[in-house]
């Protein structure tokens, strides 16, 4: 298994590295040691490969990931997984701010608690979160699912489009728009499989489901007055 | 940006590496910010007062200035003169008349207190820190500051960490949107910020609240209820050491505790190297909560 050293070998040399190995569609298996908070790391992956990470990561790690599978052994910087397309990004600490940002594909599992904004304009990713996720997650949030086995900070799904929430813990408040939804047997399924592939250990039946009320989607003739 | 470091060490043993250990956070920090760069450090504590003063001719300003503020006092002063800065030993009681000479002289004070020193100068993280020495310097508490310039203009009197008060200081990531209405409020309660810079504003405040009673959690609660802006502000006082971001939170922050300190970083890089980080309990503080620890 190929091991990068990032105590020797500089960030640019490790991304050409891994972004050539993913585009090679091997499928191999790398190992990065001592990345001490390094920003970027592990970001445009374009094909199937396995990266390991052996400590914790900063600023956007696995951004823009493809098909690739990055495994983070500690916690992660703010903007984790911004942009992902598929693939699946693993972090078994902390993630902060903006986790999976704009994300349009793919499972981004956090095993601690994430901070604020997880999910920003989300766009089709799935994000699991073990712990807790802070204020204004999911806010814009437009497709894709965010599954939080924890609580939910201030204003969650903050002017939310069709993205679905699942929180089993409690939700501090809800944003502009953001409703608690009945939670029907196709959602049930979806959560199940998703906590099954995060391997989260939840039952479906423990979460409350939230989604958009659709009352921002068109203008409303009445409120002109207002403006 | 701006990059922010702060380390209190709850044991004795690391007192001689404190100045090393915040270089090496800082200058892990500096792509966060060159514009200039400071630390504050708690070392021993003199018998009198340590006054940490500043002057951009110091080959001039500096020479005999211990015999001349002898005079004026009628005490005994010690002068230790550090590139632009120097230390000076003062008697207990005489504050007050040296600030008001060193203020006709046209030197600048840096800050006062029986442990706190504080250094800094434009220019990046590693040349400042070599500048003074600060590496050699050991103590048991301190912060650090390296700045992109937002709010005031890139001189030595607008570099954090700003102190305040007598073993008080503050740095700042953020800025503050209320400063100047603050500013006139502070004033009138006799703590006039002396530059136009928006931390210092912040550094007056918590200094009032400590003034008034408060004790360093109340002083650093009361910034989520009067300042507005964005901030994440690091805090040192004689023996305490604080922590407070706004409710949005925007300025990032990593926090590390083991048995032998607390450590603070604008990222986990400035703590990566740290003894026992591996093992160490990392969090990010939360959103408009109150984090201090006292000695």
């Amino acid at each position: 298994m190929p091991v990068l050293d990032m105590s020797e070998t500089p960030l640019r040399e490790v991304n050409t590295t891994l972004q050539a190995a993913a585009k090679s569609l091997a499928n191999e298996a790398y190992v990065i040691e001592n990345p001490r908070g390094s920003h970027a790391m592990a970001v445009g992956l374009d094909g199937p490969l396995e990266v390991t990470v052996k400590g914790s990561t900063g600023y956007y790690c696995a951004g823009m990931n493809k098909e690739a599978t990055v495994h983070v052994e500690g916690s992660a910087g703010p903007g984790v997984a911004e942009n992902m397309m598929s693939g699946t990004v693993i972090i078994d600490g902390d993630a902060s701010q903006y986790a999976g940002a704009t994300g349009h594909g793919g499972l981004l599992v956090v095993k601690g608690n994430a901070s604020s904004r997880c999910g920003i304009s989300m766009k089709g990713i799935d994000i699991v979160v073990h712990g807790n996720v802070g204020h204004m997650s999911a806010f814009m949030a437009q497709k894709g699912n965010l599954v939080v086995l924890g609580d939910a900070g201030d204003a969650l799904g903050d002017s939310l489009y069709e993205a679905r929430l699942f929180v089993r813990g409690s939700v501090k408040s809800l944003g502009a728009d953001c409703v608690e939804k009945e939670m029907r047997p196709e959602h049930l399924a979806v959560l199940k499989e998703l906590l099954a592939k995060a391997g989260a250990d939840a039952k479906p039946e423990e979460f409350k489901r939230y989604g958009s009320a659709r009352k921002l989607y068109n203008f409303n003739i009445d409120h002109a007055g207002e403006y | 940006m701006c990059g922010i470091v702060g380390l209190f060490l709850k044991k004795d043993d690391l007192r001689p590496r404190l100045g090393d250990m915040l270089t090496d956070m800082l200058i892990t920090m500096t792509d966060r910010g060159p514009d200039s760069a400071g630390i504050a450090i708690y070392g021993d504590e003199a018998d009198g007062l340590k006054m940490t003063i500043q002057s951009d001719t110091p080959e001039t300003d500096f020479a005999g200035l211990d015999g001349a503020l002898e005079a004026a006092l009628g005490q005994r002063v010690t002068l230790q003169v550090i590139d632009t800065h120097a230390v000076l030993g003062l008697p207990e009681g005489s504050e007050a008349a040296a600030r008001a000479f060193l203020e006709e002289k046209g030197i600048r004070v840096m800050g006062a207190g029986t442990a706190m020193e504080i250094f800094k100068e434009v220019g990046l993280p590693k040349d400042v820190a070599a500048r003074f020495g600060i590496r050699a310097m050991g103590g048991s508490h301190g912060i650090g500051h390296t700045r992109m310039a937002t709010e005031s203009a890139v001189t030595t009197l607008g570099a954090h960490p700003f102190s305040t008060d007598d073993d008080q200081c503050l740095v700042h990531n953020g800025s503050l949107s209320n400063h100047n209405q603050m500013r006139r409020v502070l004033t009138e309660k006799g703590f006039a910020p002396k530059t136009e810079n928006d931390t210092e504003v912040a550094a007056c405040y918590i200094s009032s609240r400590l003034a008034e009673g408060a004790n360093l959690g109340e002083a650093l609660e009361g910034t989520l209820e009067d300042l507005d802006g964005f901030f994440t502000f690091v805090v040192g006082t004689k023996n305490g050491f604080g922590v407070v971001r706004d409710p949005i939170a925007c300025k990032p922050a990593v926090m590390a505790e083991t048995e032998d300190y607390v450590a603070f970083g604008s990222e986990y890089r400035a703590l990566a190297n740290l003894p026992g980080i591996e093992t160490a309990r990392v969090w990010e503080p939360e959103p408009a909560t109150v984090y201090f620890w006292e000695r």
